[in-house]
Protein backbone atom coordinates (compact mmCIF):
# COMPACT_ATOMS: atom_id res chain seq x y z
CA UNK A 1 0.00 0.00 0.00
CA UNK A 2 1.30 3.52 -0.75
CA UNK A 3 -0.16 6.27 -0.34
CA UNK A 4 0.26 10.23 -0.77
CA UNK A 5 0.77 11.87 2.25
CA UNK A 6 -0.40 15.37 2.97
CA UNK A 7 0.52 16.26 6.54
CA UNK A 8 -0.99 20.07 6.49
CA UNK A 9 0.61 22.82 8.25
CA UNK A 10 -0.35 21.81 12.59
CA UNK A 11 1.38 18.78 12.08
CA UNK A 12 4.27 20.52 11.15
CA UNK A 13 3.72 22.78 13.88
CA UNK A 14 1.69 22.34 17.17
CA UNK A 15 0.54 19.06 16.25
CA UNK A 16 3.61 17.42 15.18
CA UNK A 17 3.66 14.78 17.82
CA UNK A 18 0.21 13.42 15.32
CA UNK A 19 2.97 13.24 12.39
CA UNK A 20 5.19 11.61 14.89
CA UNK A 21 3.43 9.04 16.06
CA UNK A 22 1.10 8.56 12.92
CA UNK A 23 4.24 7.59 10.29
CA UNK A 24 5.95 4.79 12.56
CA UNK A 25 2.74 3.47 12.89
CA UNK A 26 2.14 2.91 9.42
CA UNK A 27 5.37 2.00 9.09
CA UNK A 28 4.74 -0.62 11.48
CA UNK A 29 2.43 -1.61 9.10
CA UNK A 30 3.44 -1.99 5.63
CA UNK A 31 1.84 1.24 4.55
CA UNK A 32 4.01 3.57 2.66
CA UNK A 33 3.97 7.37 2.18
CA UNK A 34 5.34 9.45 0.16
CA UNK A 35 4.90 13.55 1.59
CA UNK A 36 3.42 15.56 -1.14
CA UNK A 37 5.85 17.43 -3.35
CA UNK A 38 5.58 21.23 -2.43
CA UNK A 39 2.24 20.94 -0.78
CA UNK A 40 0.76 24.04 0.43
CA UNK A 41 -1.99 24.87 2.98
CA UNK A 42 -5.25 23.22 2.59
CA UNK A 43 -6.82 26.92 2.73
CA UNK A 44 -8.37 25.67 6.12
CA UNK A 45 -11.84 26.91 6.69
CA UNK A 46 -10.56 30.45 7.73
CA UNK A 47 -9.52 30.76 3.52
CA UNK A 48 -13.38 30.27 2.49
CA UNK A 49 -14.29 32.84 5.02
CA UNK A 50 -12.23 35.57 2.69
CA UNK A 51 -12.74 34.17 -0.84
CA UNK A 52 -14.12 30.63 -1.43
CA UNK A 53 -12.85 29.95 -4.64
CA UNK A 54 -9.27 31.30 -4.17
CA UNK A 55 -9.51 28.26 -1.51
CA UNK A 56 -10.64 26.27 -4.29
CA UNK A 57 -7.62 27.06 -6.38
CA UNK A 58 -4.99 26.15 -2.90
CA UNK A 59 -6.64 23.13 -2.31
CA UNK A 60 -6.88 22.24 -6.12
CA UNK A 61 -2.73 22.80 -6.26
CA UNK A 62 -2.31 20.00 -3.74
CA UNK A 63 -5.10 17.36 -5.38
CA UNK A 64 -3.07 18.28 -8.89
CA UNK A 65 0.14 17.06 -7.71
CA UNK A 66 -0.42 14.45 -6.13
CA UNK A 67 -2.39 13.30 -9.40
CA UNK A 68 0.93 13.98 -11.53
CA UNK A 69 2.55 11.75 -8.52
CA UNK A 70 0.65 9.10 -9.59
CA UNK A 71 -0.16 7.75 -6.38
CA UNK A 72 -3.90 6.42 -6.19
CA UNK A 73 -4.77 7.80 -2.98
CA UNK A 74 -3.78 10.99 -0.88
CA UNK A 75 -3.52 10.78 2.87
CA UNK A 76 -4.88 13.52 4.87
CA UNK A 77 -4.30 12.93 8.65
CA UNK A 78 -5.84 16.60 10.16
CA UNK A 79 -9.52 17.14 9.86
CA UNK A 80 -9.94 20.17 8.60
CA UNK A 81 -7.45 19.52 5.33
CA UNK A 82 -9.46 16.33 5.09
CA UNK A 83 -12.66 17.98 5.02
CA UNK A 84 -10.95 20.84 2.98
CA UNK A 85 -9.84 18.91 0.15
CA UNK A 86 -13.20 16.88 -0.26
CA UNK A 87 -15.19 19.61 0.43
CA UNK A 88 -13.24 21.44 -2.86
CA UNK A 89 -13.99 18.29 -5.23
CA UNK A 90 -17.20 18.60 -4.22
CA UNK A 91 -17.73 21.75 -5.12
CA UNK A 92 -15.39 21.39 -8.32
CA UNK A 93 -17.90 18.93 -8.87
CA UNK A 94 -21.37 20.63 -8.73
CA UNK A 95 -19.91 23.86 -10.08
CA UNK A 96 -18.75 24.07 -13.70
CA UNK A 97 -18.20 28.35 -13.57
CA UNK A 98 -15.96 27.48 -10.67
CA UNK A 99 -14.02 24.31 -11.91
CA UNK A 100 -13.11 26.48 -15.18
CA UNK A 101 -11.41 29.35 -13.36
CA UNK A 102 -9.70 26.28 -11.06
CA UNK A 103 -8.38 24.71 -13.91
CA UNK A 104 -6.97 28.15 -15.85
CA UNK A 105 -5.38 28.98 -12.69
CA UNK A 106 -4.06 25.09 -12.52
CA UNK A 107 -2.79 25.98 -15.74
CA UNK A 108 -0.30 28.82 -14.85
CA UNK A 109 1.52 25.71 -12.74
CA UNK A 110 1.98 23.08 -15.79
CA UNK A 111 -1.08 21.57 -13.03
CA UNK A 112 -4.66 19.39 -14.57
CA UNK A 113 -7.24 18.53 -12.44
CA UNK A 114 -9.58 15.43 -13.18
CA UNK A 115 -11.05 14.60 -9.89
CA UNK A 116 -10.06 11.02 -9.28
CA UNK A 117 -7.52 11.56 -6.48
CA UNK A 118 -9.59 10.05 -3.63
CA UNK A 119 -8.83 11.61 0.40
CA UNK A 120 -8.95 9.15 2.65
CA UNK A 121 -8.14 9.92 6.45
CA UNK A 122 -6.13 7.58 8.46
CA UNK A 123 -8.87 6.39 10.53
CA UNK A 124 -10.40 5.01 7.17
CA UNK A 125 -7.25 3.04 5.73
CA UNK A 126 -6.28 1.55 9.29
CA UNK A 127 -9.87 -0.16 9.25
CA UNK A 128 -10.61 -0.58 5.70
CA UNK A 129 -7.10 -1.07 4.15
CA UNK A 130 -5.01 -2.13 6.76
CA UNK A 131 -7.42 -4.15 8.87
CA UNK A 132 -8.34 -4.72 12.72
CA UNK A 133 -6.48 -8.22 12.02
CA UNK A 134 -3.03 -6.43 10.96
CA UNK A 135 -3.08 -4.21 13.51
CA UNK A 136 -3.65 -7.12 16.36
CA UNK A 137 -1.33 -8.94 15.10
CA UNK A 138 1.28 -6.21 15.43
CA UNK A 139 0.64 -5.41 19.28
CA UNK A 140 3.17 -6.76 22.28
CA UNK A 141 2.17 -3.98 24.80
CA UNK A 142 -1.95 -4.39 25.04
CA UNK A 143 -2.91 -1.36 26.63
CA UNK A 144 -5.14 -3.43 28.85
CA UNK A 145 -7.98 -1.81 30.82
CA UNK A 146 -6.53 1.99 29.51
CA UNK A 147 -10.43 4.00 29.46
CA UNK A 148 -10.39 5.65 26.56
CA UNK A 149 -13.16 8.80 25.76
CA UNK A 150 -12.82 8.43 21.69
CA UNK A 151 -13.34 12.13 20.50
CA UNK A 152 -14.03 12.18 16.73
CA UNK A 153 -14.68 15.96 16.03
CA UNK A 154 -16.61 17.29 13.82
CA UNK A 155 -15.15 17.73 10.06
CA UNK A 156 -14.04 13.90 9.15
CA UNK A 157 -18.03 12.78 9.81
CA UNK A 158 -19.43 16.18 8.77
CA UNK A 159 -20.84 16.83 5.99
CA UNK A 160 -19.60 14.07 4.66
CA UNK A 161 -19.43 10.65 6.36
CA UNK A 162 -17.45 8.88 3.65
CA UNK A 163 -16.35 5.89 5.88
CA UNK A 164 -18.22 6.31 9.20
CA UNK A 165 -21.90 6.58 10.67
CA UNK A 166 -22.31 10.44 11.06
CA UNK A 167 -23.97 9.99 14.58
CA UNK A 168 -22.13 7.34 15.84
CA UNK A 169 -19.00 6.70 14.32
CA UNK A 170 -16.94 3.82 15.50
CA UNK A 171 -13.88 3.21 13.44
CA UNK A 172 -11.66 4.65 16.47
CA UNK A 173 -13.62 2.46 19.18
CA UNK A 174 -12.67 -0.44 16.94
CA UNK A 175 -9.50 0.32 16.62
CA UNK A 176 -8.58 1.77 20.31
CA UNK A 177 -10.42 -1.34 21.35
CA UNK A 178 -8.38 -3.96 19.43
CA UNK A 179 -5.08 -2.52 21.11
CA UNK A 180 -6.34 -4.06 24.38
CA UNK A 181 -8.45 -0.03 26.04
CA UNK A 182 -11.98 0.25 27.30
CA UNK A 183 -13.69 2.55 25.34
CA UNK A 184 -16.11 4.60 27.67
CA UNK A 185 -19.63 5.72 26.50
CA UNK A 186 -18.73 8.69 24.85
CA UNK A 187 -22.32 10.66 23.46
CA UNK A 188 -20.19 13.83 22.87
CA UNK A 189 -17.89 12.24 20.00
CA UNK A 190 -18.91 14.47 17.17
CA UNK A 191 -19.33 17.88 19.06
CA UNK A 192 -17.37 20.82 18.37
CA UNK A 193 -14.46 21.45 20.14
CA UNK A 194 -14.95 25.45 19.33
CA UNK A 195 -12.44 25.31 16.47
CA UNK A 196 -10.80 28.29 16.01
CA UNK A 197 -12.58 30.16 18.65
CA UNK A 198 -11.03 29.53 21.25
CA UNK A 199 -7.70 32.09 20.03
CA UNK A 200 -10.50 34.53 19.18
CA UNK A 201 -13.30 34.33 21.01
CA UNK A 202 -12.29 32.71 24.47
CA UNK A 203 -15.31 32.96 26.27
CA UNK A 204 -17.43 30.40 23.77
CA UNK A 205 -14.65 28.93 22.50
CA UNK A 206 -13.44 27.73 25.63
CA UNK A 207 -17.01 26.71 26.69
CA UNK A 208 -17.27 23.89 23.78
CA UNK A 209 -14.02 22.77 24.44
CA UNK A 210 -14.10 22.64 28.81
CA UNK A 211 -17.88 20.56 27.96
CA UNK A 212 -16.01 17.63 26.36
CA UNK A 213 -13.36 17.41 29.11
CA UNK A 214 -16.17 17.89 31.76
CA UNK A 215 -18.25 14.56 29.90
CA UNK A 216 -15.06 12.52 29.77
CA UNK A 217 -14.40 13.37 33.51
CA UNK A 218 -17.85 12.17 34.37
CA UNK A 219 -17.71 8.95 31.79
CA UNK A 220 -14.65 7.87 33.56
CA UNK A 221 -11.80 8.15 31.13
CA UNK A 222 -8.42 8.30 32.03
CA UNK A 223 -7.58 9.53 28.76
CA UNK A 224 -9.04 11.19 25.48
CA UNK A 225 -8.15 10.09 22.04
CA UNK A 226 -8.38 12.68 19.21
CA UNK A 227 -7.97 12.39 15.28
CA UNK A 228 -7.90 16.10 14.49
CA UNK A 229 -4.72 18.77 15.64
CA UNK A 230 -6.96 21.93 16.38
CA UNK A 231 -9.21 19.31 18.74
CA UNK A 232 -6.35 18.26 20.19
CA UNK A 233 -4.90 21.35 21.15
CA UNK A 234 -7.84 23.13 22.15
CA UNK A 235 -8.80 20.15 24.77
CA UNK A 236 -5.00 19.67 25.89
CA UNK A 237 -3.36 23.62 25.85
CA UNK A 238 -5.88 25.89 27.68
CA UNK A 239 -6.52 23.55 30.56
CA UNK A 240 -4.92 26.31 33.31
CA UNK A 241 -7.57 29.13 32.15
CA UNK A 242 -10.94 26.32 31.89
CA UNK A 243 -9.67 25.21 36.00
CA UNK A 244 -9.54 29.20 37.01
CA UNK A 245 -13.31 29.42 35.27
CA UNK A 246 -14.92 26.24 36.15
CA UNK A 247 -12.34 24.20 38.31
CA UNK A 248 -15.02 24.32 40.99
CA UNK A 249 -17.87 22.59 39.07
CA UNK A 250 -18.77 18.89 39.97
CA UNK A 251 -19.72 16.26 37.87
CA UNK A 252 -21.32 12.78 39.05
CA UNK A 253 -18.75 10.33 40.63
CA UNK A 254 -17.97 7.68 37.68
CA UNK A 255 -17.54 4.87 40.26
CA UNK A 256 -20.10 5.93 43.02
CA UNK A 257 -23.36 7.57 40.84
CA UNK A 258 -24.53 8.75 44.00
CA UNK A 259 -21.57 10.90 45.00
CA UNK A 260 -20.06 14.39 42.88
CA UNK A 261 -16.77 14.52 42.30
CA UNK A 262 -14.81 18.30 41.72
CA UNK A 263 -13.72 18.72 38.12
CA UNK A 264 -10.60 20.47 38.72
CA UNK A 265 -8.40 17.77 39.82
CA UNK A 266 -9.13 15.48 37.21
CA UNK A 267 -9.14 18.24 34.35
CA UNK A 268 -5.74 17.40 33.53
CA UNK A 269 -5.86 14.04 32.24
CA UNK A 270 -3.77 13.22 28.85
CA UNK A 271 -5.15 14.43 25.56
CA UNK A 272 -3.82 12.22 22.87
CA UNK A 273 -3.50 11.35 19.55
CA UNK A 274 -5.29 8.20 18.46
CA UNK A 275 -2.07 7.20 16.50
CA UNK A 276 0.10 7.67 19.63
CA UNK A 277 -2.10 4.99 21.56
CA UNK A 278 -1.32 2.70 18.72
CA UNK A 279 1.73 3.23 18.49
CA UNK A 280 2.34 2.31 22.57
CA UNK A 281 0.70 -1.05 22.28
CA UNK A 282 3.22 -1.82 19.15
CA UNK A 283 5.98 -1.25 21.62
CA UNK A 284 7.28 2.01 20.45
CA UNK A 285 9.05 3.98 23.00
CA UNK A 286 6.95 7.46 24.37
CA UNK A 287 9.32 9.53 22.50
CA UNK A 288 9.29 8.52 19.09
CA UNK A 289 5.23 8.62 19.50
CA UNK A 290 5.51 12.45 20.61
CA UNK A 291 4.31 11.64 24.26
CA UNK A 292 6.05 14.59 25.53
CA UNK A 293 4.21 17.17 24.07
CA UNK A 294 1.13 16.88 25.45
CA UNK A 295 0.42 19.01 28.62
CA UNK A 296 -0.30 16.58 30.26
CA UNK A 297 2.13 13.07 30.00
CA UNK A 298 0.98 9.80 29.74
CA UNK A 299 0.87 7.47 33.05
CA UNK A 300 4.01 4.85 31.85
CA UNK A 301 3.37 1.90 30.00
CA UNK A 302 2.05 -0.47 30.39
CA UNK A 303 -0.24 2.02 30.60
CA UNK A 304 -3.19 1.59 33.54
CA UNK A 305 -3.72 -1.58 34.47
CA UNK A 306 -6.94 -2.70 35.83
CA UNK A 307 -7.31 -0.62 39.21
CA UNK A 308 -9.24 -1.20 42.13
CA UNK A 309 -11.99 1.66 42.68
CA UNK A 310 -9.65 4.29 44.06
CA UNK A 311 -9.78 8.02 43.59
CA UNK B 1 -30.87 52.57 28.60
CA UNK B 2 -30.35 52.28 25.04
CA UNK B 3 -33.13 51.35 23.01
CA UNK B 4 -33.58 50.45 19.23
CA UNK B 5 -36.45 49.79 16.96
CA UNK B 6 -37.43 45.79 17.17
CA UNK B 7 -39.77 45.55 14.87
CA UNK B 8 -38.19 45.92 11.24
CA UNK B 9 -39.42 47.84 8.05
CA UNK B 10 -39.49 47.55 4.93
CA UNK B 11 -36.95 50.33 4.59
CA UNK B 12 -34.20 48.72 6.25
CA UNK B 13 -34.08 46.03 3.45
CA UNK B 14 -31.84 45.69 0.83
CA UNK B 15 -33.68 44.51 -2.44
CA UNK B 16 -31.78 41.80 -3.86
CA UNK B 17 -29.77 41.24 -0.98
CA UNK B 18 -30.92 37.40 -0.55
CA UNK B 19 -31.67 36.67 -4.37
CA UNK B 20 -27.70 37.58 -4.72
CA UNK B 21 -26.68 35.49 -2.08
CA UNK B 22 -29.18 31.98 -3.01
CA UNK B 23 -27.45 32.61 -6.47
CA UNK B 24 -23.79 31.13 -5.10
CA UNK B 25 -23.15 28.13 -5.96
CA UNK B 26 -24.18 25.50 -2.67
CA UNK B 27 -26.55 28.74 -0.94
CA UNK B 28 -29.22 27.99 -3.14
CA UNK B 29 -31.32 25.81 -1.34
CA UNK B 30 -32.12 28.72 1.27
CA UNK B 31 -35.00 29.37 -0.69
CA UNK B 32 -36.61 26.25 0.84
CA UNK B 33 -36.06 27.03 4.64
CA UNK B 34 -39.14 26.15 6.79
CA UNK B 35 -38.25 28.02 9.86
CA UNK B 36 -37.88 24.73 12.09
CA UNK B 37 -35.36 25.88 13.83
CA UNK B 38 -33.93 22.59 14.02
CA UNK B 39 -30.21 24.55 12.93
CA UNK B 40 -30.36 26.97 16.13
CA UNK B 41 -31.27 23.91 18.51
CA UNK B 42 -28.33 21.64 17.16
CA UNK B 43 -25.84 24.97 16.83
CA UNK B 44 -23.29 24.80 19.94
CA UNK B 45 -22.50 28.35 19.71
CA UNK B 46 -26.26 29.66 19.33
CA UNK B 47 -26.65 30.49 23.20
CA UNK B 48 -23.98 33.28 22.27
CA UNK B 49 -25.34 34.69 19.15
CA UNK B 50 -27.90 37.86 18.41
CA UNK B 51 -29.61 36.33 15.99
CA UNK B 52 -30.07 32.27 16.36
CA UNK B 53 -29.09 30.72 12.99
CA UNK B 54 -32.85 30.11 12.06
CA UNK B 55 -33.34 33.72 12.52
CA UNK B 56 -30.08 34.63 10.36
CA UNK B 57 -31.65 32.66 7.31
CA UNK B 58 -34.97 34.08 7.42
CA UNK B 59 -33.38 37.69 7.43
CA UNK B 60 -31.08 36.77 4.22
CA UNK B 61 -33.76 35.10 2.31
CA UNK B 62 -35.97 38.62 3.63
CA UNK B 63 -33.04 41.17 2.16
CA UNK B 64 -31.96 42.50 5.85
CA UNK B 65 -28.49 42.94 4.71
CA UNK B 66 -27.28 45.29 7.27
CA UNK B 67 -28.72 43.05 10.22
CA UNK B 68 -27.13 40.14 8.95
CA UNK B 69 -23.94 41.32 7.84
CA UNK B 70 -23.67 42.68 11.33
CA UNK B 71 -24.99 39.96 13.83
CA UNK B 72 -22.67 38.18 15.74
CA UNK B 73 -23.94 34.57 14.59
CA UNK B 74 -21.94 34.62 11.40
CA UNK B 75 -18.73 35.15 13.38
CA UNK B 76 -19.94 32.65 15.83
CA UNK B 77 -19.96 29.72 13.32
CA UNK B 78 -17.52 27.55 13.96
CA UNK B 79 -18.30 24.95 10.81
CA UNK B 80 -18.97 22.04 12.57
CA UNK B 81 -21.74 21.49 10.50
CA UNK B 82 -24.35 20.02 12.76
CA UNK B 83 -26.88 22.28 11.39
CA UNK B 84 -26.04 20.83 7.77
CA UNK B 85 -26.78 17.68 8.16
CA UNK B 86 -29.45 17.94 9.79
CA UNK B 87 -31.28 20.27 7.81
CA UNK B 88 -34.66 18.65 6.64
CA UNK B 89 -34.42 20.99 3.60
CA UNK B 90 -30.68 19.96 2.98
CA UNK B 91 -29.59 24.00 3.34
CA UNK B 92 -26.25 24.07 3.31
CA UNK B 93 -26.30 26.50 6.54
CA UNK B 94 -22.54 26.29 7.49
CA UNK B 95 -21.58 27.45 3.37
CA UNK B 96 -24.26 30.41 3.49
CA UNK B 97 -22.13 31.47 6.62
CA UNK B 98 -19.53 31.42 5.27
CA UNK B 99 -20.94 33.49 2.07
CA UNK B 100 -22.03 36.33 4.41
CA UNK B 101 -18.80 36.28 6.21
CA UNK B 102 -17.17 36.88 3.07
CA UNK B 103 -19.48 39.73 2.04
CA UNK B 104 -19.32 41.05 5.82
CA UNK B 105 -15.53 41.45 5.43
CA UNK B 106 -15.09 42.39 1.80
CA UNK B 107 -17.78 45.42 3.18
CA UNK B 108 -16.10 46.18 5.74
CA UNK B 109 -19.32 45.13 8.22
CA UNK B 110 -17.42 44.45 11.44
CA UNK B 111 -16.00 46.59 14.73
CA UNK B 112 -12.21 47.34 14.22
CA UNK B 113 -9.94 44.98 16.05
CA UNK B 114 -12.91 42.36 16.27
CA UNK B 115 -10.15 38.85 15.82
CA UNK B 116 -12.24 36.45 13.33
CA UNK B 117 -12.28 38.65 9.68
CA UNK B 118 -8.88 39.51 10.87
CA UNK B 119 -7.26 36.14 11.73
CA UNK B 120 -9.03 34.99 8.46
CA UNK B 121 -7.41 37.94 6.76
CA UNK B 122 -3.98 37.15 8.19
CA UNK B 123 -4.39 33.57 7.63
CA UNK B 124 -5.81 34.47 4.08
CA UNK B 125 -2.19 36.61 3.78
CA UNK B 126 0.41 34.28 5.10
CA UNK B 127 -0.88 30.93 3.25
CA UNK B 128 -1.24 33.44 -0.21
CA UNK B 129 2.64 34.86 0.26
CA UNK B 130 3.96 31.62 1.90
CA UNK B 131 2.23 28.91 0.73
CA UNK B 132 1.85 27.24 4.22
CA UNK B 133 0.76 28.96 7.49
CA UNK B 134 3.13 28.46 11.04
CA UNK B 135 0.33 29.07 13.39
CA UNK B 136 2.33 30.12 16.24
CA UNK B 137 3.29 33.28 14.50
CA UNK B 138 -0.05 33.88 13.10
CA UNK B 139 -1.16 34.09 16.83
CA UNK B 140 1.11 36.39 17.31
CA UNK B 141 0.24 38.99 14.36
CA UNK B 142 -3.58 38.41 15.34
CA UNK B 143 -2.56 39.40 18.85
CA UNK B 144 -0.41 42.23 18.06
CA UNK B 145 -3.62 43.59 15.80
CA UNK B 146 -6.48 42.86 18.06
CA UNK B 147 -5.29 43.06 21.53
CA UNK B 148 -1.76 43.13 22.47
CA UNK B 149 -2.68 42.87 26.59
CA UNK B 150 -4.23 39.39 25.75
CA UNK B 151 -1.01 38.36 23.93
CA UNK B 152 0.94 39.36 26.89
CA UNK B 153 -1.56 37.20 29.42
CA UNK B 154 -1.19 34.40 26.60
CA UNK B 155 3.18 34.38 27.23
CA UNK B 156 2.42 31.00 29.78
CA UNK B 157 1.22 29.54 26.43
CA UNK B 158 3.63 30.46 24.59
CA UNK B 159 6.07 29.45 26.80
CA UNK B 160 4.50 25.65 27.57
CA UNK B 161 4.35 25.00 23.75
CA UNK B 162 7.87 26.17 23.45
CA UNK B 163 9.37 24.20 26.02
CA UNK B 164 7.52 21.21 24.12
CA UNK B 165 8.96 21.59 20.42
CA UNK B 166 5.35 23.23 19.69
CA UNK B 167 6.23 26.39 19.22
CA UNK B 168 8.36 27.01 15.72
CA UNK B 169 10.80 29.23 15.13
CA UNK B 170 10.58 29.33 11.60
CA UNK B 171 8.52 30.52 9.56
CA UNK B 172 7.08 27.52 7.06
CA UNK B 173 6.83 28.05 3.07
CA UNK B 174 6.82 26.22 0.29
CA UNK B 175 9.69 26.83 -2.58
CA UNK B 176 7.30 27.18 -5.98
CA UNK B 177 6.04 30.17 -4.23
CA UNK B 178 5.98 32.18 -7.59
CA UNK B 179 3.98 28.81 -8.93
CA UNK B 180 1.08 29.40 -6.56
CA UNK B 181 0.64 33.64 -6.80
CA UNK B 182 0.31 32.93 -10.76
CA UNK B 183 -2.50 30.69 -10.15
CA UNK B 184 -3.76 32.95 -7.21
CA UNK B 185 -3.26 35.69 -9.49
CA UNK B 186 -5.77 34.73 -12.09
CA UNK B 187 -8.48 34.77 -9.71
CA UNK B 188 -7.57 38.28 -8.79
CA UNK B 189 -8.60 39.48 -12.42
CA UNK B 190 -11.93 37.97 -11.98
CA UNK B 191 -15.17 38.60 -9.79
CA UNK B 192 -17.17 36.09 -9.20
CA UNK B 193 -20.69 37.29 -8.47
CA UNK B 194 -20.10 38.46 -12.78
CA UNK B 195 -19.16 34.88 -13.33
CA UNK B 196 -22.78 33.66 -11.34
CA UNK B 197 -25.49 34.40 -13.92
CA UNK B 198 -24.10 37.54 -14.68
CA UNK B 199 -25.07 38.37 -11.36
CA UNK B 200 -23.00 41.08 -9.93
CA UNK B 201 -22.30 44.42 -7.72
CA UNK B 202 -19.21 46.30 -7.72
CA UNK B 203 -18.24 44.17 -10.66
CA UNK B 204 -14.35 43.27 -10.93
CA UNK B 205 -12.39 43.07 -7.58
CA UNK B 206 -15.53 43.28 -5.78
CA UNK B 207 -14.81 40.71 -4.18
CA UNK B 208 -11.16 40.78 -3.67
CA UNK B 209 -10.92 44.67 -1.67
CA UNK B 210 -10.53 43.09 1.99
CA UNK B 211 -7.92 40.63 1.27
CA UNK B 212 -5.05 42.85 0.06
Amino acid sequence: MKYSYFPGCSLKGTGRAYEESLLPVLKALGVELEELDDWNCCGATAYMAVDEVKACVMASRNLAIAEKAGHQELLAPCSACYLVLNKTKHYLHESPVVEAVVQKALRQGNLTYSGNTPVRHPLDVLVNNVGIDAIKKRVTRPLKGLKVAPYYGCQIVRPYATFDDQYNPMTMDRLLEAIGCTMVTYPLKTRCCGGSLTGTLPEPGLLCAYVLLKEAIARGAEVIATVCPLCQFNLDCYRDKMASKWGNETVPDPQNPAARVAVGPRLNMPVVFFTQLIGLAFGLSEKELGLNRGFTRMPKPPCAQPQPAAA
Amino acid sequence: MELRRTVKYESDRVKGFGREVMSVPGCEQLENCIQCGTCSGLCPLSIYMDHTPRQVMELTRSDFKDEVLQSTTIWLCASCYACTVECPKQIRITDIMYELKQRAIHEGFYPKRFPIPVLAQEFYKMSRKRGRVTENFLATILFLKTNILAAVGMWRLGLNLFIRGRFPLKLEGIKRKGELERMMAVVDKLSIDALNNGHQNGGEGGRNNGAH
